[in-house]
């Protein structure tokens, strides 16, 4: 392609706005492979101490708590996708009293913000004894305004998906559950991978649900985690940079794998809000 | 409604049933979790819940004590100070940004990426390294500005640089997903007109005023609610970065609930402080409906 002459200046405005955008990661990943002591003294780490993550990873507590955003955020999804698909498919399909009443109902949560609801919910979830457990992190989601877009965004597919597919179905003598589970579902899988990255998205960055919710470190989800992570002698930015460079780099890979889908999930997330 | 009977018939059995059947298990975790918590917490508003003692009904004392409370004043003022900083600089870096990056040159996919990059970071993440970032002694921006002789301030430990330190960092986290909302919009312009525009003389900066602008103003009215909504809510930045200091510079409206309900645990007050940032987001967004209306000509 020939570069014209205007392109020059456009090219230098991009470049500088790129960089502002990747240094910070680059630095992340270099100081995440200094010396403890030269972290603040070099600017490119050398000799490279790879130790610095087989130190993270040795840390316990770190360890635990990316295994609990992982699996939090893998129950979570499985969650939102089951009950905001089955949701979906009865809003767009069937025809029962009370479904657009419902459906209003649901979606004018969306609208509500989760501050409003927390303090409540902190002494609900108190009276329950569920303070300090994972299960207002799996429930809250699921059942809030996350899981409200859900079903949103399942009805606006299944609406597209010819009834006649359906209804040769039910000839074929299929209840409404097998309809829904063995069709729709598996013709579902579009919307579903895009709900699915951008649900496992919004819980990865969650912060103040556990930030509430949870108390002890062995327990917490990987943003709280890091954003206490200092110890005696203060923040160890060596160990720091190299745990959020690991708590980065699951993210850039669906990223990197999954651009489009990865847009189109946070596009639709921002419609939400 | 003869094709309305017919697949009523064809699927024999109650479909009311079943219907609610489908929708239960998210029906009823939505009354638990948030109509019921929305209730109870517009209830919770005119309690007195201290920490140690029972809840006590004192009507509307929470929120004349909000509007007398100095503090409330200060927090409400860097909400706005945030919001205001914020906004405006993000939709326009974004625009200008999906403007750049509108056309095909070479390595174009290459700079989007690279804008993008950011959102798909977690915001702990990216406040940490920030935080990192703008250390005063040593850190790699006053590093940078060593190399040419400047002794760098201590960004976040400084009355007057915190916020607007917090806000560049917040606008260069998401401005990626604002420019790419406008990028598909500017996309979606019938090249037709811009065809037009050139036949008629039109110079580029007429075209983007007469043409561009209006035609993607409802793409840009719905990011700035958004944005605005989402600046008004700030606070895992303020947490991570500057705990709402230097003494209360970077105090916002959501740390400060967080704070009065899970630090000095007043859950009554909080509550009445939530239904607060409730009230004026919905008259932010009314405002803005409202001027969208008035400003947006063209809609699909």
């Amino acid at each position: 392609m020939r570069i014209k002459g205007s392109h020059v200046i456009k090219y230098i405005i991009l470049s500088i706005i790129s960089l502002l955008m990747i240094i910070p990661l680059i630095w992340m990943m270099l100081t995440s492979l200094k010396e403890p002591a030269r972290v603040f003294t070099q600017f490119f780490p050398w000799p490279i101490r790879w130790e610095n993550y087989v130190e993270v990873l040795a840390n316990t507590v770190f360890l635990r708590q990316y295994l609990n955003s992982i699996y939090i955020g893998i129950v979570v999804t499985v969650g939102t996708i089951i009950f905001s698909s089955m949701a979906g498919y009865a809003f767009a399909r069937l025809n029962f009293f009370g479904r657009d009443f419902a459906f209003l109902l649901l979606l004018s949560m969306m609208m509500i913000p989760p501050e409003v609801t927390i303090i409540p919910l902190f002494l609900f979830m108190r009276e329950l004894g569920w303070i300090n457990t994972h299960i207002p992190l799996i429930l809250l989601p699921i059942f809030g305004a996350p899981g409200a877009f859900g079903v949103f965004l399942m009805r606006q597919f299944f609406l597209t998906i010819p009834k006649e597919l359906e209804e040769a179905a039910k000839i074929d003598g299929c209840s409404r559950w097998k309809v829904y589970w063995r069709l729709m579902l598996p013709l579902a899988v579009p919307a579903i991978s895009t709900l699915t990255i951008f649900t496992f998205l919004q819980n990865w960055d969650e912060f103040l649900n556990p930030l509430i919710f949870i108390n002890s470190r062995e327990l917490m989800t990987l943003p709280v985690g890091l954003s206490l992570f200092t110890d005696e002698t203060g923040t160890a930015w060596h160990h720091l940079m190299g745990a959020t460079t690991l708590a980065t780099i699951p993210l850039l890979i669906i990223f990197f794998f999954a651009q489009k889908k990865f847009i189109e999930g946070m596009t639709l997330g921002s419609v939400k809000e | 409604m003869v094709k309305f009977k017919q697949r009523k018939k064809a699927f024999s059995g109650n479909e009311n049933l079943t219907g609610w059947l489908f929708i239960s298990p998210m029906f009823i975790g939505f009354l638990i979790f948030m109509l019921g918590p929305l209730i109870y917490a517009f209830y919770m508003s005119f309690l007195e819940w201290p920490l140690l003692g029972d809840a006590r009904f004192i009507g509307l004392n929470n929120y004349q004590n909000i509007i007398n409370d100095q503090e409330f004043r200060i927090v409400l003022k860097n909400t706005f100070i945030f919001t205001a900083g914020l906004v405006p600089l993000n939709l326009m870096l974004a625009l200008g940004l999906a403007l750049l990056l509108k056309e095909k040159m070479a390595g174009i996919g290459l700079f989007r990426t690279a804008i993008f990059v950011p959102v798909v970071t977690s915001l702990v993440v990216w406040a940490i390294i920030w935080k990192y970032m703008l250390a005063p002694e040593s850190g790699f921006i006053n590093q940078l500005l060593g190399l040419f002789g400047i002794q760098g301030p201590a960004w976040l430990l400084d009355n007057r640089l915190a916020m607007p330190s917090v806000i560049i960092v917040s606008v260069l986290k998401n401005v990626g997903l604002n420019m790419i909302l406008f990028l598909t919009a500017l996309q979606q312009v019938p090249h037709s007109l811009y065809e037009a525009a050139a036949l008629d003389g039109a110079k580029r900066w007429r075209t983007f005023w007469h043409i561009t602008f209006p035609m993607i103003m409802p793409t840009v009215f719905m990011t700035m609610i958004i944005t605005t909504i989402g600046a008004m809510k700030i606070f895992a930045q303020i947490y991570v970065m500057t705990r709402g200091g230097p003494g209360t510079s970077t105090k916002v409206l959501v740390y400060y609930i967080w704070e009065k309900a899970f630090r000095h645990f007043e859950m009554g007050y909080a509550a009445a402080l939530a239904f607060v940032l409730f009230f004026i987001l919905l008259v932010f967004t009314l405002i803005l409906w409202q001027l969208r209306k008035r400003w947006v000509f063209h809609e699909n």
